[in-house]
């Protein structure tokens, strides 16, 4: 469920700034690996992407990228708890049913979770709606009646829905046009990017 | 009539081995041979040699055709020739006739020479893990020290398996496609109720029937017909088939539906040309191979040791089909599973498929499209 993909490069680099050299990372919805491929060249990661799309999955067996086909509704119960260092969900989120599942179970199986999204907060997206039609975007590319996105949410849901689950956010960015944005960022970022712990329990 | 993308009219050889081979049962082969068929040209560094592993019913003919007016060619020939995604240009491909076959390697039917009598009752199980050992042999005897890859589906894939398990050094890509890492107690049954239908076949002769000048043709029938139904879906049969009748229903025993007809006819070609102690030994092997046993049933485990053990590790494709129940996904799933635990270096299809356990053999655009470009992403050394 890659989307723009000219538009990832600078959250590629962010999502690199924040794995250690040779980490062990899991791609969830990986696409057509073009994120696994960037992180091994950048950081020589050791990583496996999960897709279920056959033509993504070629896509990444061609380039070299590990990738496990699996639906990532039916959990991630091929994978051992705390087994990778990272798990990484971009642009995916979007498009899953069973959203705080996925990320009970990425929280499970990595010891850190990246998750990227398009900020439907963004005020692009509240300025399509104020005319009345659903917003269609960069970042959201999909009409309404044929798009994979059933979840979109804000930033400020996001925050939300971390708090509500216990989860700690170690560290949240928010882009436009590939450029940090930190004044009113559920206004003005396109993109949201988390980098999330499970939170100890008191 | 040879396609333009046949790797051509072939000849199968046989490599002689004199050394005794003691397998795992214990028993002791004293000399055997196998017979085997290669295509595409070995490379000067014998960095490209692929050998390809046959499942219960297969031989050392793979691809290709004996003479231009083979009504069929090998049983692998879509995957396997110039251009074909196991590329003969680039690959050196081995097909071999595994250990106890009925094609030319010694068998129960060849010739014991302690008694100048078939083999017969008296030849030994052999194992998956004997296979792979004979296997190795051969690669010796063709001075290859290491292959690119080992391709195997079904029981293949399970030797491809273990080649990663017993010779990690000598093998850098296992493709494990429509596999599992044993056989559940269902596949198991299947097997036994085969194997039943040949042994209490009255012309078995407690597997010496060969003396009496008869084969127990009724009970390899029944055995592979029963192999037939699992190794199709019922949606493969239904489209296949369904109820269709061959005429107006008689109210008899006689092929009436067009599935019985299938049946009988795959049946009786089968028994024409099998030989009953093979199917019985094949099977058994099936059974038999449980990589994860000395380990607690751990596969996770069977692996960390050979991790511990090799420096090199073989890299894994695994391939299964939606529809296959007789090797269904779930269990490559615990291959790949294994793999992941051990951080090995795997990347894992299911093919949506309809046809069954037989897809693996189908030349479903997809599926090829896997395998080839799995294939082409193997580096080989110059050719010679």
């Amino acid at each position: 469920m890659s989307q723009n993909i000219a538009q990832f490069r600078h959250d590629f680099a962010i999502i690199a700034g924040w794995l250690p050299f040779g980490a062990k990372v899991l791609d969830l919805g990986c696409g057509d690996g073009a994120l696994l491929q960037y992180l091994k060249d950048a950081m020589e990661v050791r990583g496996y992407g999960v897709e279920k799309d056959d033509t993504n999955w070629l896509a990444c067996l061609s380039k070299g990228v590990n990738v496990i086909q699996m639906d990532l509704e039916s959990g991630l119960s091929g994978f051992e708890d705390q087994s990778f260092d990272t798990v990484i969900l971009s642009q995916t989120l979007q498009a899953v049913h069973n959203t705080e599942g996925i990320v009970r179970e990425m929280l499970r199986v990595g010891r850190e979770v990246i998750v990227t999204f398009p900020n439907f907060g963004y005020w692009r997206s509240r300025m399509q709606i104020s005319t009345g039609n659903m917003p269609v975007s960069k970042a959201l590319p999909y009409q309404w009646y044929d798009t994979p996105n059933v979840h979109l949410c804000t930033i400020n849901d996001f925050d939300q829905f971390c708090v509500n689950c216990n989860i700690q956010v170690k560290e949240r960015l928010v882009l436009t046009d590939n450029k940090p944005v930190t004044f009113m960022p559920n206004l003005m970022g396109s993109l949201a990017m988390y980098r999330l712990k499970a939170a100890t329990r008191p | 009539m040879l396609e333009n993308n046949s790797v051509g009219i072939v000849a199968p050889k046989t490599a002689h081995f004199s050394v005794p081979l003691t397998l795992k049962s214990g028993a002791v082969l004293p000399q055997f041979d196998l017979v085997y068929e290669t295509y595409g040209t070995l490379n000067a560094d014998k960095s490209n040699a692929v050998l390809i592993c046959h499942a219960l019913s297969g031989t050392h003919h793979v691809a290709g055709k004996y003479t231009e007016n083979d009504k069929y060619p090998g049983w692998w020939d879509n995957l396997i020739g110039p251009n074909k995604p196991l590329d003969t240009n680039k690959f050196f491909v081995i097909g071999v006739n595994n250990l106890g076959g009925c094609h030319g390697s010694t068998g129960p039917s060849s010739i014991n020479p302690a008694t100048q009598q078939p083999w017969g009752s008296q030849f030994p199980i052999v194992t998956v893990e004997d296979w792979v050992t004979s296997q190795t042999m051969l690669a010796d005897y063709l001075g290859i020290q290491q292959l690119a890859a080992v391709v195997g589906g079904s029981l293949g894939g399970m030797q491809a398996l273990q080649w990663t398990l017993a010779y990690p050094e000598r093998v850098r890509h296992a493709l494990v496609i429509a596999s599992a890492p044993n056989l559940t107690a269902q596949n198991m049954a299947f097997n036994e109720v085969a194997r039943q239908a040949i042994i209490t076949d009255p012309e078995f002769h407690g597997g010496d029937y060969y003396a009496h000048g008869v084969v127990p043709k009724r009970g390899l029938r029944i055995a592979r017909m029963l192999g037939h139904i699992t190794y199709l879906s019922d949606d493969a049969m239904g489209a296949k088939f369904g109820r269709k009748l061959k005429d107006d229903i008689k109210y008899t025993f006689d092929v009436e539906f067009e599935m019985e007809s299938y049946l009988r006819y795959q049946g009786d070609k089968f028994a024409g040309e099998f030989d009953a102690n093979t199917y019985l030994r094949m099977t058994r092997a099936l059974d038999y191979y449980d990589p994860a046993l000395p380990f607690g049933g751990d596969l996770s485990k069977a692996l960390a040791q050979t991790s511990q053990q090799a420096k090199e590790q073989a890299q894994f494709l695994v391939v299964s089909f939606t529809s296959d129940w007789r090797f269904s996904p779930a269990r490559s799933r615990e291959i790949v599973k294994a793999l992941l635990d051990n951080e090995r270096t795997v990347s894992y299809a299911e093919v949506t498929a309809a046809h069954g356990h037989d897809a693996f053999l189908m030349p479903d655009p997809h599926y090829h499209a896997i395998l080839r470009n799995y294939l082409q992403n193997i580096t080989v050394g110059e050719q010679a």
